[in-house]
């Protein structure tokens, strides 16, 4: 069985976004980027199918301009086989991102595609329903477990309710969840060897896919910001507030 | 111009989300129309054909849509498309799963998780975890629009009367199968649209010692919620989420206990009318968008808390 993961390189999660001045979107300058969190995710369960025997190779795919790359690289540390970077110098809608990964489908073949369920950037949650929709595949989204079986996957899903459990004929897409399991980090030898590992490079021009946006930011802005509140000396000035000032209880 | 809104419901009501979400239809366009998908859910549909400002009910019943498989739903959805400008239903994990699906058919890009209406082809919506809010103007001649149904007000449940016309199934599709749910049943609000929610985080450090916020939440008549790393370490189940991954809520009362308030966390609930944080750390980032702030254990604070409550003459419901 042969795996595509899906990376993407966005902000990381730990920094404070600041919008530009401009209205034209965030500060992206001299600012720490990563993996989005759960691409790690959908990373990992893949390095553990072929751990257990059941995969053969993991190919890791990312799709973004020169330093995208280094999602790939981080893949290949903790051990997909070899990588693709599709190289576009703008930003891409999950649309055209999921009609670049369906052409990288057709000529890499693999049974199954994995990815995060959400890009912590721009908080779409699409690509991977997309790309199902595209393929005419079955889609587990929200992974939270997988089992591998024959010719299938068991997948539960984190759902509002609670959990739901699907299973799903291969080839099949799954977008992961950050509770599907833990990454590991990559150690320095493997970080090295990573180095080694074949990295091809296509232009997404040369795919034949639009990437033109469909959707025109008009604008960003500083979401409106919340007064600064008090600090209460103890739990009864807090109960005697929300019952007489705030009066929501 | 119309509007096509995909009902989220359990076979037997309406879910209540679905509301929420007509409302925002409604600033798209009046000409709205509800698609209900489901077994034997002829309930579902009328309750659907009550709901002033709805046009028309599209009754589709099988079983094949028993369980809601987004697979099945877009082959049904894709045979009504066409009629319609706008196609919407709830950013919830109902909708997520299945509006993209229906976009990339239609080869239109998707606007996700819709606050505000602006226009019919321009809309309001947050990113990087509602740290920047985007103005964006869809340029697609059919629009796949999902709402955050927090951010609009529900719309009535009866006073209107809609024709509902019953139509075919689509094709089912063979790839995916329902296995089970397990749903957490409890009696309390459900924490999307609780009017009171109080939350734990990982100051809880364990499952057991939450009684003391169920306890509150029992006296409040609130939801419970929780930080991602509450939940990642197994203090309660996944349902209870709160966060950029988990579930946005808008109560008037948030009571955050022993979270910190990482970026995640805040994405979630900082649009709540009045919140409240408990921390034993003064410097949690929690505090700096608390309307109000205890710096105190919460091991003291939550019992203490109790029993402030039941010294109240009335609280409210």
């Amino acid at each position: 069985m042969k795996i595509l993961v899906a990376v993407k390189r966005v902000i990381d999660y730990n920094v404070q976004v600041r919008v530009k001045e401009d209205g034209t979107g965030v500060v992206t300058d001299n600012v720490k980027m990563s993996t989005n969190p759960p691409d790690d995710n959908a990373v990992e369960e893949a390095v553990k199918i072929k751990e257990s025997g059941k995969a053969k190779e993991i190919v890791a795919i990312t799709i973004g301009e020169e330093k995208a790359q280094e999602t790939v690289r981080k893949a290949l540390a903790v051990g997909a086989d070899r990588g693709i970077h599709v190289k576009v110098d703008r930003a891409v809608e999950p649309l055209a991102v999921s009609k670049i990964l369906q052409k990288i489908v057709d000529k890499e073949k693999p049974d199954l595609v994995f990815m995060g369920k959400q890009a912590i950037d721009d908080d779409c949650n699409q690509t991977g329903q997309m790309l199902a929709a595209l393929l005419g595949w079955p889609q587990a989204t929200f992974a939270s477990k997988i089992n591998v079986k024959e010719s299938s996957l068991e997948v539960t899903r984190e759902v509002d309710e609670g959990l739901e459990t699907i299973e799903v004929n291969i080839p099949a897409i799954v977008t992961c969840d950050l509770r599907l399991n833990e990454p590991r980090y990559a150690s320095l030898p493997n970080i090295m060897k990573a180095k080694k590992k074949p990295l091809e490079q296509i232009n997404a021009s040369d795919l034949g896919v639009d990437t033109k946006a469909r959707i025109e930011q008009i604008k960003v802005e500083e979401p409106p910001k919340r007064k600064a509140g008090i600090k209460v000396a103890n739990v009864s000035e807090l109960v005697q507030k929300l019952k007489n000032e705030a009066k929501v209880i | 111009m119309s509007v096509l809104l995909i009902a989220e419901h359990n076979n037997k009501e309406l879910r209540p989300f679905t509301y929420n979400a007509v409302s925002a239809a409604c600033k798209i366009d009046e000409d709205l129309h509800i698609l209900v998908l489901g077994n034997k859910s002829e309930g579902v549909a009328k309750s659907a054909s009550e709901i002033p400002n709805v046009k028309k009910v599209i009754h589709v019943d099988n079983e094949i849509y028993e369980n809601f498989i987004a697979e099945n739903y877009t082959a049904a959805i894709m045979k009504h498309a066409d009629t319609y400008s706008h196609l919407v239903c709830s950013a919830n994990t109902f909708g997520k799963n299945l509006m993209p699906r229906i976009a990339a058919l239609l080869d239109t890009s998707q606007v996700s998780d819709v606050i505000k209406v602006i226009s019919a082809d321009t809309f309001l919506r947050p990113i990087y975890a509602g740290n920047a809010f985007a103005t964006v103007k869809s340029n697609d001649k059919k629009k796949c629009v999902t709402i955050r149904p927090t951010s609009f007000e529900p719309a009535p449940a009866t006073g209107g009367s809609a024709e509902i016309v019953k139509s075919e199934p689509g094709e089912a599709f063979k790839n995916s199968k329902f296995v089970k749910r397990e749903e957490i049943k409890s009696d309390r609000p459900e924490l999307g649209t609780a009017r009171i929610v109080i939350s734990g985080g990982r100051g809880m450090q364990n499952s057991d010692n939450f009684k003391l916020i169920s306890a509150i939440a029992d006296k409040l008549n609130a939801a419970i919620g929780a930080s991602r790393a509450a939940v990642d370490a197994g203090y309660i189940t996944n349902d209870h989420q709160v966060g950029q991954t988990g579930k946005v809520v808008v109560p008037d009362l948030y009571i955050a206990v022993g979270i910190s308030g990482a970026i995640q966390h805040l994405a979630g609930m900082k649009e709540s009318k009045i919140i409240v944080a408990i921390n034993k750390d003064g410097e949690a980032p929690i505090f700096s968008i608390a309307d109000y702030g205890l710096e105190a254990d919460l091991f003291e604070a939550l019992p203490q808390f109790l029993e402030e409550l039941n010294k109240l003459n009335t609280i409210q419901k």
